[in-house]
């Protein structure tokens, strides 16, 4: 007698027999556990969601009317015959990653992560596993993060500088997660934070359900830039150089994401600096998240899933690659990263 | 190297012209002679003699960082550059260092002649004592090709912004054969008499393409006209009983073009001339197709076969230097008089010709004349006012290019490869296809034509649409249509298509045409017989 795994990659999305649930998955179902409010995980159209209670009042904002239930991280629930819970991931507040044990088989499903604390959302816990499915974007040798405090110290200084020479700074990063945990990098000594609509509106939401962030100031059509000197702007990466933003006068630009590591995409898309810091794992990152959960098969999906999941091979791990409808975050996309 | 790292990083990270030649001339008003010596012959292409060979680098770095030769190799397919890769996989550095770029240069200089076990603890102990930048530039100097946006304009302008001399002069001392290893800051720049070595060339004067309509330019007669050849523009210094040709590109030619040596037997030292060196066999109406030229610029010795079958000459339209004088800056009317007198008596054996001039009474008589360009192995036209200066580097005004339109045809993209550089981790090379009956017949590869954000929306469809794998080489679904632009064609048996187009590049993507209605290998071979 053969038994079906605990998780199959499906056409849909990750799929789990024995509970009939799937997780983000990309196609309309009936049930969709999610790990996080990112619009390639959380899409609009499932009959029911789950998610964490951090992670729901975005998801709401974003998907509009959703049937949608709330769980704690580390509270158990039986959804047929499966064990679920949740644990966080610290990708973005209210990510997590999804554990589903069957029959003593545990797999767990880490959705996008980074195993270092940011100070914003719950860091990253390992969870020991049988099956682990994990990301791979940033999955080169390559990709090294310095300390969030010296990023920090650079993006203050650029900040400081612009500011001394009368230019109003646009930091471009993305709406969700990126742009609060930069919030809560910058300096307010420096001068006012201003915010791009679709940042603010993410700020709300996140500040509504008890998240700390620093006081910032929508910049809207009704703000006058000259009342703001010195001013730093919070912006999705496309509003930078649009006409909304060339009503500051004179600016310099920036961007926030670790494809800026990479010296070829920083000259193509960075306007004047690019920042290194991402909300994924780096390489020494996936690789000891990897470790920790001490599971010895490993699915790898979303990224540089050949090499990655060759090298784990290599290495000793049972490695192969899931084929998703999706190539993941690229540095060309205005991504979630 | 800190003082250097800082300059580069500054030119690096700025897109704006006046930052960037603010932060040179700064650099090169304060850094010692040594270090803006080299950051000149840096920024200009020349780099210290190569210590160590980039095979080793890697195998170092490979060891170093703790991953295996694959890995990195797949990484430095990413990243698009070998230095980068390196300083990106190594561990952070332990410690500082306080060496001057030329301290650095010179300390390569001397593990040149070491064993290579000495050279590996050099080459390792510098990467554990430089970081960020200061490693990134460190590998540069042993891989060579700082590609970082100075042009050789921003350099001069900064140059004569730190020493107060004129750019004109500035740009004429850059230009040549010069080392930093053979001469100094002084001798290169400040020096009076800048007796310079022989073959040094003068700066290029380079037209523009032009938009508008000629009748813009003003009075036919105050410009003169001749065909813009399809060929490599060139140089050649007759001083000192010896002979050079330059590329425009800076590139000393001489020995590929050994039948330029007999110009010596038929003109006076002293002479300098600006032309075309094209491939044009003496029964021959017209110069061969660029293609034949082809075959003459990869080959740095000629065999005897190819100096007949593809025999150079130097179509001559300007006049730099005569009896050994500059004459730049006398009016192209009287530069060309004077070319004129010297080409008049020369034999047919002599591998120099007179670029002739296309008489015109007025615009609609010179449109009428291009529209013939091809007919005569030409792009098109250039126009020079009878009275301009011979410039420096590329200056809006007295020269235009007025090339035909490009003939174009619709093709099939059937395999995409990713970029380097600036285009790291982007499919921007792609080989395209025509209809053969049901068969697609790569023909040609362009890379240029298409904005960073088609190419963004054309990688992301690549990732999802590859079929295959060859490397760094992805066979894709047949979809997309381009309508692929090019300057000429000519039979070429080293191609499967049998045919080589002259500059492709996509002209439009035509997200609007179905695949079916790309041309066919029968559209190609109807080019061929009227343009080939």
């Amino acid at each position: 007698m053969t038994t079906s795994p605990v998780l199959t990659f499906t056409e849909n999305g990750i799929y789990c027999a024995a509970g009939d649930f799937y997780i983000d998955p990309w196609r309309q179902v009936d049930r969709a556990l999610i790990t996080h409010g990112h619009s390639d995980h959380a899409r609009w159209g499932m009959g029911r969601y789950l998610a964490t209670h951090a992670a729901l009042p975005v998801m709401r904002h974003r998907l509009g009317e959703i049937s949608a239930e709330g769980i704690a991280y580390g509270e158990v629930r039986r959804i047929g015959d499966a064990d679920v819970s949740f644990h966080p991931a610290g990708h973005v507040p209210g990510s997590a990653q999804i554990r589903v044990a069957v029959k003593g088989e545990v797999w767990v499903a880490s959705g996008d992560y980074k195993v270092v604390d940011d100070g914003l959302s719950d860091a990253f816990t390992p969870v020991k596993c049988h099956h682990f499915i994990t990301e791979s974007t940033f999955g080169l040798p390559v990709f090294r993060w310095a300390d969030q405090a010296d990023v920090a110290d650079q993006i203050n200084g650029w900040w400081a500088a612009c500011a001394k020479e009368g230019k109003t700074a646009f930091l471009g990063a993305y709406a969700l997660g990126k742009a609060q945990r930069l919030l809560t990098m910058l300096d307010p000594a420096i001068g006012p934070v201003l915010t791009h609509t679709a940042t603010e509106h993410t700020n709300r939401v996140m500040r509504d359900q008890g998240i700390v962030l620093p006081d910032t100031i929508l910049a809207d059509g009704d703000l006058k830039p000259k009342d703001h000197p010195g001013a730093i702007v919070l912006a999705p990466p496309s509003a930078l150089g649009s006409a909304w933003a060339k009503k500051f006068g004179p600016q310099e630009t920036a961007f926030a994401s670790g494809w800026m590591a990479i010296r070829g995409v920083r000259r193509r898309r960075a306007g004047d600096r690019g920042f290194i810091i991402s909300d994924h794992a780096d390489w020494d990152g996936l690789l000891s998240a990897i470790k920790v959960t001490e599971a010895e098969n490993i699915y790898v999906t979303h990224g540089y899933t050949d090499i990655f999941s060759r090298y784990l091979s290599d290495n000793g791990w049972n490695a192969q690659v899931v084929p998703t409808q999706f190539e993941g975050e690229t540095l060309d996309k205005d991504a979630t990263e | 190297m800190k003082r250097f790292a800082k300059l580069f990083t500054t030119i690096d990270q700025s897109t704006k012209t006046n930052v960037k030649t603010a932060a040179l001339a700064e650099y090169f008003a304060a850094a010692p002679d040594a270090d803006r010596l080299w950051t000149i012959a840096l920024f200009s292409g020349r780099r210290p003699k190569r210590a160590v060979t980039t095979t080793r680098l890697r195998e170092w770095a490979a060891e170093r960082a703790g991953i295996p030769l694959w890995l990195f190799e797949e990484s430095y397919a990413i990243v698009g550059d070998l230095a980068e890769t390196i300083a990106l996989v190594l561990p952070p550095n332990t410690t500082q260092d306080d060496q001057s770029l030329s301290d650095w240069i010179a300390a390569l200089r001397e593990i040149y002649t070491q064993d290579e076990d000495a050279r590996k603890a050099f080459v390792l102990s510098a990467w554990d004592r430089l970081g960020g930048a200061e490693r990134f530039i460190f590998n540069k100097l042993i891989t060579g090709g700082f590609r970082v946006g100075v042009s050789q304009k921003l350099m001069t302008r900064a140059l004569a912004r730190a020493t107060d001399k004129p750019e004109a002069e500035l740009a004429h001392r850059l230009m040549g054969n010069w080392h930093p290893d053979d001469t100094t800051w002084h001798a290169l720049v400040e020096a009076e008499d800048a007796s310079a070595d022989a073959s040094r060339p003068y700066p290029f004067y380079l037209a523009y393409g032009l938009e508008a309509e000629p009748q813009d330019l003003g009075a036919p007669e105050d410009w003169r006209a001749e065909w813009k050849w399809d060929g490599i523009r060139g140089q050649l210094i007759l001083r000192d009983g010896q002979y050079f040709v330059w590329s425009r590109g800076e590139e000393l030619m001489t020995d590929r073009f050994p039948e330029l040596a007999r110009a010596l037997d038929f003109l006076p030292d002293g002479t300098v001339l600006d032309g075309e060196l094209l491939v044009w066999p003496d029964d021959q109406p017209t110069p061969s197709s660029f293609n034949a030229l082809q075959s003459r610029i990869g080959r740095k010795t000629v065999p005897k076969k190819l100096l007949t079958d593809a025999p150079v000459v130097l179509h001559a339209y300007d006049l730099l230097e005569w009896q050994g004088q500059d004459i730049r800056d006398l009016p192209f009317a009287d530069r060309r008089a004077t070319l004129e007198r010297a080409c008049a008596d020369l034999p047919a054996q002599a591998p120099i010709r007179l670029s002739s001039q296309l008489p015109f009474a007025d615009w609609d008589a010179l449109a009428a004349t291009r529209s013939d360009a091809r007919d005569a192995q030409a792009e098109g036209v250039m126009l020079k006012r009878a009275d301009s200066p011979y410039l420096a580097g590329r200056k809006k005004g007295d020269w235009w290019k007025w090339k035909l339109d490009p003939l174009t045809i619709d093709a099939v993209m059937i395999y995409a490869q990713s970029g380097s550089g600036r285009r790291a981790n982007l499919f921007t090379d792609f080989t395209f296809a025509v209809w053969n009956g049901n068969e697609l017949v790569p023909f040609t590869k362009a890379y240029s034509g298409l904005t960073d954000a088609e190419f963004r929306q054309i990688t992301a469809w690549v990732r999802k649409n590859t079929l295959e794998r060859f490397g760094p080489v992805r066979k894709v679904t047949p979809h997309h249509v381009f309508e692929i632009a090019f300057e000429g064609i000519a039979r070429s048996p080293r191609h499967k298509s049998g045919v080589a187009l002259r500059f492709p590049r996509m002209l439009r993507w035509r997200q609007d045409k179905p695949l079916q209605e790309a041309n066919t290998l029968a559209d190609l071979e109807e080019f061929l017989r009227i343009y080939g």
